[in-house]
């Protein structure tokens, strides 16, 4: 029944000949199995075997009708042949940049000035923090409501009274990439703010106090200490965003499904659409084919990243 | 000391560092206040305010008084209630898997630590590198095979396979102490006894992150639930809301979407330490 629990076990018995099967058993190894039983299983069908198929799927003409055929590099020639994959490239990364220029700033500013608080602090990040908790469907679903595009739109009020807009917000191709990544910042900044604190506590004080002696100003301080000993953390929050902004799905997906004119379809909407828009049955092949390489591309920023937290936590 | 930030108790001292620090800790407050609890407080005043209020005058506070029936049709007539329990047990499944996976298999890699533990956690931690989007489809097909579909086991068995939550709990294991362990053998506990008896009392903290994580992960999960759940009578909530939009009345629709943040805030109020000291954060961070 456990394809996948034989052979992690089995390979090392055969290497180490001296040991029997009686004596592995004696000596504890059935009941390590059974321990290991719930999360090979789990782990077997839900998380190996699927990544595997990825991979083979991508080779496939597959549907949930006819038995799969080998089709070679055919499905990586529809995706790239597909002009809306650009446009879906060209739009993830449009998003990539607006949530840094939005989203990158703002928690560190945030959290600069929260960390030189002294009373009340855990409001502070509690304050910045609930937007994380809020379920994301009910926040985009809000935001929706708020963007309403007419002049009594709760956004178009609040910006009516000081004499802005009315603005189109979601309904117009300019402004709709934006309005996701507004919301999507107010979504994610809290989670961020939390890790600048953590990492803004383990500043040594003695850089400051050695700053002071030679003179700094506060802004001198912050500028040539704690900016430079966030460096790490900072390249760190940089690379997940990318990597989490390259997968971005509920926003485009809720807001506006991709429009206006496909001004918001991003790459995960498209392989979305590839698998499971057409509900006579999906195009398998072409959406895997596209998710693997979308991995690839993420692949090399996670082992930058991981390489940079590594020398980070041991330094 | 110890516990200083940019600013030293010199600077503090100082009547215009004092008095910008005032200034801006005051602003950053109204801000965060506004960013961080506005749309939540207009979504409690939207929840029980008559539509026509909400779309005229979104901002007035109650113009044409209060309609606390939104909660109450939300709640009976428009179902919510069978979602939100959808949700419950969607979470309550999710939680028992990922806690079941993850005990038991940070209990046998670190603790019993078979000869081919290196092996298998390098092919559970390498899953970490997997995109999720990448497994979507395969995972999707797996589900279809086995006949799952509308039924929450689909959801269930895939949210244990979390090698996240493996690495801590091994993490945490690994720092458990050693001797007790050889203590309760000496004894003549087997391995489950160890497990019951002496290992699963000892993690407490570590259950808890694992525990209130995952719940939220539950709560807030949507496409997933969406593909393997298309029919609505075991739909959870974050997958039921988008479609509700389209035929409640929009006070009652607004009340829905409170109710549905109620368990999330109410888990960060109940836990925040968990949430703000970043301490299993920045531990599954630093690698």
């Amino acid at each position: 029944m456990l394809p996948a629990a034989a052979p992690p076990p089995a390979a090392p018995a055969r290497r180490r000949t001296r040991r029997s099967p009686v004596s592995w058993v004696r000596g504890g190894g059935l009941g390590t199995l059974v321990f290991l039983l719930p999360m090979l299983v789990v782990f077997g069908l839900f998380s190996w075997s699927p990544i595997v198929q990825a991979v083979v799927m991508s080779f496939q003409e597959t549907n949930l009708v006819t038995a799969p055929t080998f089709v070679g590099l055919d499905n990586f020639r529809a995706v790239l042949d597909d002009p809306l994959l650009w446009t879906a490239v060209k739009n993830t990364l449009w998003f990539a940049v607006l949530a840094l220029l939005l989203g990158y700033p703002v928690p560190l500013l945030a959290a600069v000035l929260m960390s030189e608080v002294r009373r009340f602090k855990g409001l502070y990040s509690a304050l910045a923090y609930l937007p994380v908790v809020i379920p994301p469907v009910v926040a985009v679903l809000l935001w929706k409501f708020f963007y309403d595009a007419s002049p009594t739109g709760v956004f178009n009020t609040v910006l009516g009274a000081v004499g802005i807009g009315p603005v189109p917000w979601l309904q117009d191709a300019g402004t709709a990439m934006v309005s996701l990544v507004i919301e999507a910042t107010w979504a994610a900044a809290g989670g961020t703010i939390i890790i600048y604190l953590a990492a803004l506590t383990s500043v040594p004080p003695e850089l400051y106090e050695a700053a002071e002696i030679d003179g700094a100003s506060v802004w001198g301080k912050v500028w040539h200490v704690t900016i430079p000993q966030l460096r790490g953390v900072l390249l760190i929050t940089f690379i997940l965003q990318i990597v989490g902004t390259a997968q971005v799905f509920l926003e485009p997906f809720l807001f506006t499904g991709g429009g206006p004119a496909n001004a918001t379809t991003t790459v995960l909407l498209l392989i979305y659409d590839y698998a499971f828009a057409n509900s006579l049955g999906g195009d398998y092949g072409s959406a895997t084919a596209l998710s693997l390489m979308l991995a690839a591309v993420l692949a090399v920023l996670s082992a930058i990243y991981f390489r940079l937290t590594r020398s980070w936590s041991t330094s | 000391m110890s516990d200083r930030g940019v600013l030293s108790t010199f600077d503090w001292r100082k009547p215009r560092i004092r008095g910008t620090a005032a200034v801006v800790h005051a602003i950053l407050l109204v801000l965060l206040f506004i960013a961080g609890l506005g749309p939540m407080l207009w979504l409690a005043k939207a929840a029980i305010t008559p539509t026509q209020d909400t779309l005229r005058h979104p901002l007035a506070l109650w113009p044409n008084g209060v309609d606390l029936a939104n909660l109450a049709t939300a709640w009976t007539r428009v179902q919510i209630d069978k979602y939100f329990l959808n949700t419950v047990w969607i979470a309550a499944g999710s939680w028992f898997a990922q806690v079941l996976v993850a005990t038991t298999a940070g209990f046998a890699l670190s603790v019993l630590r078979p000869r081919y533990r290196k092996a298998l956690s390098g092919v559970v931690l390498a899953t970490l590198f997997v995109p999720a989007v990448v497994l979507l489809v395969p995972l999707y097909l797996t589900v279809v095979d086995m006949s799952m579909v509308n039924t929450f086991w689909a959801v269930w068995l895939p949210a244990g396979a979390n090698a996240f939550n493996i690495l801590l709990v091994q993490r945490f294991f690994d720092n458990l102490p050693r001797e007790v362990f050889e203590a309760a053998r000496v004894d003549g506990a087997g391995p489950f006894r160890l497990f019951r008896s002496v290992v699963l009392p000892m993690s407490r903290p570590i259950l808890g992150v694992v525990s209130v994580f995952a719940v939220i992960a539950a709560w807030k999960d949507f496409l997933w639930p969406m593909l393997v759940l298309p029919d609505p009578a075991v739909q959870p909530l974050s997958v039921r809301l988008p479609a509700l939009q389209r035929f409640i009345e929009l006070d009652v629709f607004l009340a829905a979407l409170a109710i549905s943040t109620v368990i999330p805030v109410a888990l960060f109020l109940a836990f925040q330490r968990l949430f703000l000291n970043g301490g299993a954060l920045s531990g599954a961070v630093k690698g």
